[in-house]
């Protein structure tokens, strides 16, 4: 369990976290959201204890970051942002120290490096310099130092910037196979990966919390949440627009490029079967029509934009 | 304890690139020609080794901040000091543990200089006991000026800076006992404040090892140079962490 009380940190004047508060337990995968230099990097750096907050606390399992840094710090896996690791290294010498600073001996080091290297396939590379590993390689390598040791909390700095989508794909894969019972924590500033591998999403914008809910709480702030995309091909664009926006519960009705999309005035849930039966009363030729779910960039920009100004 | 994990990781990494083959060659090449040439090893017809010892100060001045200016400096820069400081190591076993990979490193370098004792063994029939000894205290300062450069490389994440400023304190260091130094402050100074300048230096107490006095008290002095400046290299590391 982690808790996490008032943690602040101030460079100067300047805050980069300010009274960031929050409580995870096992299962729980916290997906940290928000633009670059919203506060993400700095708010892990303290929760792994390598910066010391300005105030506030954190605790992992009741061990407190401060006073008792090396319990707390057995307890965690992290993968710092770029995924450093010694270049001049091989990803089997890398990980034996990793191994061995983790204190793991015997049978239950042989079994953990095993494992480890099977789960990130890293069997084809171990014997390679770090420095002459691809990108993918180089953060897989990263990401097995930070499992190494099978840690109840896992927190992951941006593990997925500058992967390709295979490889994007596959990180996310893990992190979901392995969350069950821990706490994963992961920053991130693309915005599917939120929907895709949390369970809890926390928006930050300059320093501070400016959302703090499910994945899908955060769709729901959508204007776009709920609203029916109807796409058609015939020309009467402009009139299906014009009728749809005639509907009484309609906020608006948005003409876009082959389609109309129909906001709703709150949330409604019969404004898809509304629109159906209207499109068959008036013979329109609809290719396709569905419900969105809502659009996270822009709830993503409202939240972070309307509070740097 | 647990400093034995990184020495082994520092030890494997000098070995692994070849910043250790270069500066051991450099070492050798340059501790030859200062015995040979500047200290007219054999046209002093002495079965001494007190023409190569005498240049290490000097020697170490400027190659020692090679080997300490990437202590710090480059783990900060490349990022591995945020996985090394969040790994559930102290910050005592760190730095014991970098700063005697390095240390045994410049044994190591120090130790394959042993051709010239065979040489002076060869040629004439030396006080090997002062030797043994010389070598021991020259080890003790290299210890001393590493001890130096690992507080200033946890200064800064540029290498070259660390360098800079490794090879500016160790120079006051070693200069505190010149005779240069000592008068510029003999004038204004009490003479128990000089005293105390004098023995602060490198010099002061090397030549008295290098002439086969190894007393425990310079044995001391450069224990708590290399304690003083590795505790300096904690709090710096934990006013980082702070920032």
């Amino acid at each position: 369990m982690i808790e996490v009380s008032h943690l602040t940190k101030y460079y100067g004047d300047f805050a980069a976290v300010e009274d960031l508060s929050f409580k995870l337990v096992p299962g729980e995968i916290l997906g940290f959201l928000g633009p670059n230099g919203a506060g993400k990097s700095t708010a892990m750096k303290m929760l792994t204890g390598f910066l010391r907050p300005t105030s506030g606390e954190v605790r992992i399992w009741g061990s407190d970051m401060w006073q008792d840094s090396l319990t707390a710090q057995r307890r965690i896996g992290y993968l710092p942002e770029g995924a450093p690791a010694y270049d001049e290294m091989t990803p089997l010498e890398f990980l034996q120290f990793i191994a061995d600073a983790r204190g793991l001996t015997g049978v239950e080091r042989a079994n953990r490096l095993g494992e480890t290297i099977d789960v990130m396939s890293l069997q084809d590379v171990l014997g390679q310099r770090i420095e002459t590993l691809s990108k993918g390689f180089k953060r897989r390598v990263g990401l097995a130092q930070a499992i190494l040791h099978d840690p109840d909390v896992l927190i992951l700095d941006e593990p997925t910037d500058g992967l390709d989508p295979n490889q994007k794909h596959q990180v996310r894969e893990m992190i979901k196979g392995l969350s069950r019972d821990k706490i994963v924590i992961v920053s991130t500033h693309i915005l599917e990966e939120v929907t895709a591998v949390c369970n809890r999403a926390m928006v930050l914008a300059k320093g501070r919390v400016v959302s703090d809910g499910t994945p899908q709480s955060l769709l729901a702030m959508s204007p776009y949440h709920g609203a029916v995309t109807l796409k058609s091909s015939s020309a009467t664009l402009a009139e299906i627009a014009e009728a749809a926006g005639s509907i009484s519960s309609v906020k608006e009705a948005i003409l876009t490029e082959g389609g109309v999309t129909i906001l709703p005035e709150e949330d409604d849930a019969t404004l898809f079967a509304t629109v159906l039966e209207l499109s068959r009363s008036k013979g329109w030729t609809v290719d396709s029509l569905y419900v969105e779910t809502g659009r996270l960039d822009d709830v993503f920009r409202s939240l972070t934009e309307g509070e740097s100004r | 304890m647990r400093f034995s994990v990184i020495l082994k990781r520092e030890l494997l990494g000098y070995f692994a690139t070849p910043i250790a083959y270069v500066f051991i060659a450099i070492f050798l090449v340059l501790s030859g020609v200062f015995t040979f040439y500047l200290g007219n090893f054999y046209e002093r017809q002495q079965a001494d080794l007190i023409p190569f010892f005498s240049f290490h100060p000097w020697l170490y001045l400027f190659l020692i901040p090679a080997i300490s200016m990437r202590l710090w400096s480059e783990e900060r820069k490349s990022g591995t000091l945020e996985l090394l400081m969040t790994l559930p190591l102290s910050r005592l076993d760190i730095v014991v543990g970098k700063f005697l990979a390095a240390w045994l490193f410049a044994g190591i370098a120090l130790a394959l200089t042993f051709p010239i004792w065979i040489t002076v063994n060869y040629l004439g029939d030396p006080d090997n006991g002062v030797i043994v000894a010389s070598y021991l205290g020259s080890w003790m300062m290299a210890g001393g000026f590493l001890a130096i450069g690992s507080c200033m490389s946890a200064i800064t994440k540029s290498q070259v800076i660390a360098f800079v400023l490794c090879g500016f304190v160790s120079l006051l260091f070693v200069m505190a006992g010149f005779p240069l130094v000592l008068d510029l402050v003999r004038g204004w100074l009490p003479l128990t404040l000089i005293d105390m300048v004098a023995s602060l230096s490198f010099l002061t107490h090397f030549n008295a090892v290098s002439r086969g006095v190894f007393s425990l008290q310079d044995f001391l002095y450069f224990i708590s140079v290399i304690v003083v400046w590795l505790g300096a290299t904690s709090i710096v590391l934990d006013m980082k962490k702070g920032a």
